[in-house]
C-alpha cells in the first residue's frame, strides 16, 4: 500500500493558464467575505458591480492565455488535468460574458422582488467557475467536480425565490433529477476508468488509438452513461423532462444564466469527452447522438406550439436549440466543433436577451409569464417589443441575424460529414420552430394591450444588457466573420503538458 | 474465491436499487437516500477497479465523490426544509403546480 503513495508526486503547477479560473472562483469568495464583514454599510449596487468587474477581469486574463496558446500550441496544466487550449478559452469568454449580462439583468429584478443580497451573485460566479473548470477539464474526475460546482450553485439559484412555491418546486425537481443524472455520469466515469485504466482524457485517447476497444462492453456502457449525464445537463430529449418546469418556476434571470451558461459548459464538456477522449470511437457514439439530435429537434419544436406560458415556450425552444447543437456534435469533425462553439456564443446572447425581456414584462412576483402578459407589448413599450422581436427572429434563424449563421454553420457541418438526413430534419425543425416565435411576435404586435396593465419600468441594467445582445445579434448577423474566425481557431486538441 | 466481478455486480445492484428507488418513492428524504446509494455504488466500483488496476486514481476519486455527496445533501436538505416550512409533509406528488 505504501508503495502506491510513494508513486504520488506533487505536480508542477503552471499558474498563468489557471488565472481565469482563479479570478472567477476567487471573486465569489472575496465578495462573500467583503459583504459579511461590511454588511449593510455597502451601497445596494455593490454586489452587482463587483460581479461585472470580476467578469471583465476574467475576460482580461483570458487574453494572455489565448496568446500563450497561439504561440505554444495547446497544452495541459496541473498534471495534465486542465486543458489549456483555445477551445477552453472560447468557453471561458462565453461564460464570463454570460455572468456580466446576467448580473446586469438581475440587479433590477432582485430589488423588485426584495431578494437583495450578495447570495445571487456569489452563487452565479461560483457556478460559472465550475462551468469553466468543466469546459477545460482533461481529467474525468476534475470534469465531474466542475459539473457539481456548476450544478449545486444552480440548484440553489433556482429555489432562491422563497415566497414563490413554484420556485421551490422547480428547485427540488431540478435537484432530484440533476443528482440522478450526476450519479449516472459518475458511474459512466467509473466504467470508463475500469475499461481503459485511466481517468485522463489524453491517456484515454492514446489507449483507444493503440488498442481496439470498440466492442468492450464496459467502455460502451460507460460512454452511454456519460451521454445520459450530459444529455440531462444540456436538456436533450429524452432527458429533457425537467426543462419546462424548471424554466417556468425558476426566477427569470436565473433561467437566462441556465439557458446560456449551463448549456455552454455542458456542451463544451460533452465535446471534450466525446470528440476529444473518445474521438477514435466516433462510429460508436455518433448514431446515439444522431438519435438524441432528431428527438430534441422534433420534441422541442412540436411541443412548444401547444404551450401558453412564454417561459415554457422558450424552454421547449431551448430543447430544440440543443438539438441543433447536437447536429454539430454529431458531425464529429473540426468544423463541427467550430459550429458548436459559434452556436453556443450566439444562443447565449439570444437566450439572455429573451429572458431579460421576460424578467421585465413578468412584473412583481415574476407572475406574468403567460402569453397574455405579452399581448400588445408593442403599444405599451415599442422599443422593448422591437428588441424582443429581433431576438426571437434570431432564434428562428432569419437571415441578417446571428441565429441564421449559427444554424447555417451546424447544418453545413452535418452535410460535410455526410449526415444528410439530419441536415434535412434540422431544416424542417427550423421551419416548425419559426412558427412558435412568430406566435409570440404576433401577440406583441397585433393584439390590443390590457388597458389595466401597469406602466412598464425598465431599470438601466436590463436595458443595457438587452441593448448589448440586440447589437451583438444584428452586428454579427450582418458580419459574422470575427466570431467564425475565433471559433475556427478554437480547435479542440488534447495535448500532454510539454515543458518549454 | 471472491473475485473483482462480485464487487462490480454488487455495485451494479446497489446502483440499480438506488435508481429504481429514486423513481418510485415519493418522500423527498428517501429520494435523497437513493441518490446516496447510487453514489456509494459508484464508489465501490471505483475502489474495485483501482485495486484491480493497481492504480491510486480509483481511491482518490472516492474522496472527491464523498465530498460532492456531502455537499449535495446539504443543498438538497436546505431545499426540502424550505418547502416543508411552507407545506409540512409534502411529497413529490404534492408538488405539481408546474405542468403543461
Amino acid at each position: 500500500m505504501l508503495s502506491v503513495f510513494a508513486q504520488a508526486e506533487i505536480p508542477d503547477i503552471q499558474w498563468l493558464p489557471l488565472i481565469p479560473h482563479l479570478v472567477m472562483a476567487g471573486a465569489a469568495v472575496v465578495l462573500l467575505t467583503i459583504v459579511s464583514l461590511a454588511g449593510s454599510r455597502l451601497p445596494g449596487w455593490f454586489a452587482s458591480v463587483f460581479t461585472m468587474a470580476a467578469g471583465l477581469g476574467v475576460l482580461a486574463t483570458a487574453i494572455p492565455v489565448w496568446i500563450r496558446v497561439s504561440q505554444w500550441g495547446p497544452h495541459s496544466a496541473v498534471a495534465d488535468s486542465i486543458g489549456v487550449d483555445q477551445f477552453s478559452v472560447f468557453i471561458i469568454v462565453v461564460l464570463a460574458c454570460t455572468v456580466i449580462l446576467t448580473a446586469l439583468v438581475a440587479d433590477g429584478f432582485l430589488h423588485r422582488e426584495s431578494l437583495d443580497g450578495p447570495a445571487f451573485y456569489v452563487l452565479l460566479m461560483l457556478s460559472a467557475a465550475g462551468g469553466i473548470t468543466m469546459a477545460s477539464a482533461n481529467n474525468l474526475i476534475v470534469l465531474f467536480l466542475g459539473l457539481e460546482i456548476l450544478s449545486l450553485a444552480v440548484y440553489v439559484l433556482v429555489a432562491m425565490h422563497l415566497r414563490r412555491a413554484e420556485s421551490q418546486e422547480a428547485g427540488i425537481k431540478y435537484f432530484v433529477l440533476g443528482a440522478f443524472a450526476s450519479a449516472f455520469l459518475l458511474y459512466g466515469i467509473a466504467l470508463v476508468y475500469g475499461a481503459t485504466g485511466s481517468l485522463n482524457l489524453i491517456e484515454i485517447e492514446g489507449i483507444l488509438q493503440n488498442s481496439d476497444l470498440s466492442d468492450n462492453g464496459l467502455l460502451l456502457a460507460g460512454m452511454g452513461m456519460l451521454l445520459v449525464g450530459f444529455g440531462f445537463k444540456v436538456a436533450a430529449v429524452p432527458f429533457h423532462a425537467w426543462t419546462p418546469d424548471v424554466y417556468q418556476g425558476a426566477p427569470s434571470p436565473v433561467v437566462s444564466y441556465m439557458a446560456a451558461g449551463v448549456k455552454a459548459a455542458g456542451f463544451a464538456a460533452m465535446l471534450r469527452v466525446f470528440f476529444g477522449g473518445f474521438g477514435g470511437l466516433a462510429d460508436d457514439w455518433q448514431p446515439v447522438v444522431f438519435g438524441l439530435a432528431i428527438a430534441s429537434l422534433a420534441v422541442g419544436s412540436m411541443l412548444a406550439i401547444v404551450q401558453t406560458d412564454v417561459k415554457r415556450i422558450l424552454a421547449y425552444s431551448s430543447i430544440s436549440h440543443a438539438g441543433f447543437i447536437l447536429v454539430g456534435v454529431q458531425a464529429a469533425t473540426d468544423d463541427g466543433v467550430a459550429s458548436v462553439l459559434f452556436y453556443l456564443a450566439a444562443y447565449a446572447a439570444m437566450a439572455i436577451g429573451s429572458f431579460a425581456v421576460i424578467t421585465l414584462v413578468s412584473g412583481p412576483g415574476d407572475e406574468g409569464t403567460g402569453l397574455d402578459s405579452l399581448r400588445g407589448l408593442a403599444a405599451r413599450h415599442p422599443l422593448l417589443a422591437a428588441a424582443f422581436t429581433v431576438l426571437l427572429l434570431s432564434q428562428a434563424g432569419i437571415p441578417f441575424t446571428v441565429g441564421f449563421w449559427a444554424k447555417f454553420e451546424v447544418i453545413t457541418a452535418a452535410v460535410d460529414a455526410r449526415s444528410f438526413w439530419l441536415a434535412v430534419i434540422a431544416m424542417l425543425a427550423a421551419v416548425v420552430a419559426a412558427f412558435l416565435y412568430l406566435r409570440i411576435v404576433v401577440a406583441m404586435f397585433l393584439d390590443a394591450p390590457d388597458p389595466d396593465a401597469p406602466r412598464l419600468r425598465i431599470p438601466r441594467g436590463p436595458a443595457l444588457a438587452i441593448t448589448i445582445v440586440v447589437l451583438f445579434t444584428l452586428a454579427f448577423g450582418i458580419y459574422p466573420e470575427p466570431i467564425l474566425d475565433l471559433a475556427d481557431h478554437a480547435q479542440l486538441t488534447l495535448q500532454h503538458f510539454s515543458a518549454r | 474465491m471472491v473475485t473483482a466481478s462480485w464487487y462490480l455486480i454488487l455495485a451494479a445492484g446497489l446502483f440499480t436499487i438506488g435508481a429504481v428507488g429514486l423513481l418510485v418513492r415519493r418522500n423527498p428524504l428517501i429520494m435523497f437516500m437513493c441518490v446516496e446509494l447510487m453514489l456509494n455504488a459508484v464508489n465501490l466500483t471505483f475502489i474495485t477497479f483501482g485495486r484491480e488496476l493497481g492504480d491510486i486514481g480509483g481511491q482518490v476519486s472516492v474522496f472527491f465523490v464523498l465530498v460532492v455527496a456531502a455537499a449535495e445533501v446539504v443543498v438538497g436538505l436546505a431545499i426540502v426544509v424550505a418547502i416543508n416550512r411552507r407545506r409540512p409533509q409534502a411529497t413529490a406528488d404534492d408538488l405539481s403546480a408546474l405542468r403543461g
